[in-house]
């Protein structure tokens, strides 16, 4: 034996250690093996997608409005631009407030009774279904202006973002290592300018993720579109009419029982999660940039 | 030179007044409360201007409450309250009158753990003058060459200004945050364990600075190190379970010690 007194190492270097040897790899193996299986819902998806709706893909998708019902060819171009402006109403008004109340909760009064109700509320409202958003948006816009209006779309899908924002929000700025803040009040800085010189640019990243978290969510939400903007054929004009959506576009032509059409609705599906990806890619691009 | 904050009575300069100086931060009865736990009592010091004062004492004597509260960063925390007063200058700086802002603007601070801004050196070493809505593009520059050599950091960096703070080493960044800490030249200086993490080599360097510091202004500091204490401090006051035990010349401290309680924690009897 090369040590007379065992190493504490070798100590019981024997059927036990084997056994938490091969525990360690089992359980290393298992971990891999679950990780791989979460990813397999999205690329099966994907290949699905591209299977079906790929074919289709061309730039007149783009450009032209749909054809009736039965008939071949045209697009879906006023439904692409139609989701992204009811998306881009939803992010002007949830957007600004989400964040704003996100401060406020997490950094002028954190324990105060208003902090701990809106962040309860918050948490309430993300389990609120879509559809009831719709049904709001509905009451709301629809019932009082006296028709469908892609605003009140706007505005049912904006209700469906805010909690989301607003919660990702707070988490991004208590993310901020509060050593940042020492020093910046340290210095004499105003909670004002700690927040907007020192605190908002270090969680802007993660607000910003957390923002496409919800706009991602809200593109592809059809019960609240379906109440509030509708559908339209034509492209939209203007904010106060009906407006057609990828969604809606593709929960009607998938009804219908023209082969046609309902390839259409596939590609339309890769259309959209084509777009969704896109906006996250690029949101992670603008704001992961550090010095 | 006329500070913006001249208005302020205690800015105004008493700096030939003697006996200002000695009386320069005068804390008496000073209680402090985190909520119902009372974490200081009855602190009375008396601590001279332009001369290094060290607080010791072991973990959790409050020697840190205290310091955070001389320029009243404790307030940040919710459900503290005190009682006693702290003076400056001989002007509470709990008076109605006192601006927390202003007050923070003429001491500076220095963590435990260097907490240089996510920006470039030349941004950190900014930041005190653009809160105070300094522009200048000349009177920035003067001022990051002017702090970073009275830090013995403008060499090392006077090349990469514009490069992220985050690049510098743990030393260089905790220089760079005293750097900060007297862009805007205040006229105290707080140190709260500036050296806990940091390599000897590196601790040296920062020792070496705030004795040179200590020419322009006053300097109080925390710290764990009873060898730092003796080296840098003119002053050494002892606190033990929030108590302010002895405070007295360092000299005598370390040497003769009147307090058995001083005797036991410098001697490493425990602490």
């Amino acid at each position: 034996m090369s040590h007379p007194i065992p190493h504490f190492f070798q100590h019981n270097h024997n059927k036990t250690a084997f056994g938490r040897l091969l525990r360690n790899h089992l359980l290393t193996v298992l971990c891999v093996f679950l990780s791989c299986i979460t990813i397999v819902p999205l690329f099966s998806l994907l290949y699905l997608l591209f299977k079906k709706g790929g074919s289709f893909l061309s730039l007149s998708i783009f450009t032209e409005l749909p054809a009736s019902p039965g008939l071949e060819g045209g697009g879906f171009g006023n439904a692409i631009l139609g989701t992204l402006m009811m998306v881009g109403i939803a992010t002007f008004f949830s957007g600004p407030i989400g964040i704003l109340g996100a401060i406020f909760i997490a950094e002028y009064a954190p324990l105060s009774r208003l902090a701990r109700t809106v962040r309860f509320v918050a948490k309430l409202l993300t389990g609120i279904p879509s559809i009831i958003c719709g049904a709001f948006a509905f009451a709301m816009i629809v019932l009082t202006t006296g028709h469908f209006s892609a605003l009140a779309g706007g505005v049912a899908l904006a209700v469906l973002m805010l909690p989301t924002i607003l919660i990702t929000s707070e988490l991004a700025l208590l993310g901020v290592s509060s050593s940042y803040r020492d020093a910046s009040y340290g210095l004499g800085a105003t909670p004002f300018q700690t927040i907007w010189c020192i605190v908002l640019p270090e969680a802007l990243p993660a607000m910003m993720r957390g923002m496409m978290l919800a706009v991602a969510r809200a593109a592809g939400e059809t019960a609240p579109i379906l109440f509030t903007a509708l559908f339209s054929q034509g492209w939209p004009r203007s904010i106060l009419e009906p407006m057609a959506s990828l969604s809606v576009l593709i929960y009607n032509f998938s009804a219908l029982p023209y082969p046609y059409q309902v390839q259409m609705a596939w590609t339309a599906s890769l259309v959209l999660v084509g777009m969704v990806t896109g906006i996250n890619l690029i949101a992670q691009w603008a704001f992961c940039k550090k010095i | 030179m006329t500070s913006p904050l001249a208005s302020l009575p205690f800015s105004e300069p008493f700096a030939d007044d003697v006996v200002c100086d000695q009386r320069f931060i005068e804390v008496s009865n000073f209680n402090f409360f985190y909520g119902k736990k009372q974490v200081l009592f009855d602190i009375n010091l008396t601590i001279p201007a332009r001369q290094v004062t060290a607080f010791i004492g072991p973990s959790g004597c409050g020697k840190s409450t205290l310091l955070r509260n001389l320029n009243r960063m404790n307030e940040l925390l919710p459900g503290v309250s005190h009682s006693g007063t702290i003076a400056i200058h001989g002007i509470s700086i709990f008076d109605p009158s006192i601006e927390v802002i202003a007050l923070r603007r003429r001491i500076g601070m220095v963590f435990q753990k260097s907490n240089p801004f996510p920006k470039s050196i030349f941004e950190n070493v900014v930041f005190p003058l653009r809160i105070m809505g300094k522009q200048s593009r000349s009177f920035l520059e003067e001022t990051v060459e002017r702090s970073l050599r009275a830090v013995a950091l403008w060499d090392e960096v006077k090349d990469r200004l514009k490069e992220s703070a985050l690049g510098l080493s743990g030393g260089q960044m905790q220089r760079l945050c005293i750097a900060r800490a007297i862009a805007n030249q205040p006229e105290v200086l707080l140190m709260d364990e500036p050296c806990s993490a940091l390599d000897p080599i590196a601790t040296a360097k920062i020792e070496e600075l705030i004795v040179e510091l200590k020419k322009e202004f006053t300097i109080i500091i925390v710290t764990h190190s009873m060898q730092q204490a003796s080296r840098i401090s003119d002053l050494t006051a002892f606190f033990y379970l929030g108590k302010l035990i002895e405070f007295d010349q360092t000299q005598r401290i370390f040497t003769a010690p009147i307090q058995k309680k001083t005797e036991d924690y410098i001697t490493g009897r425990f602490g």
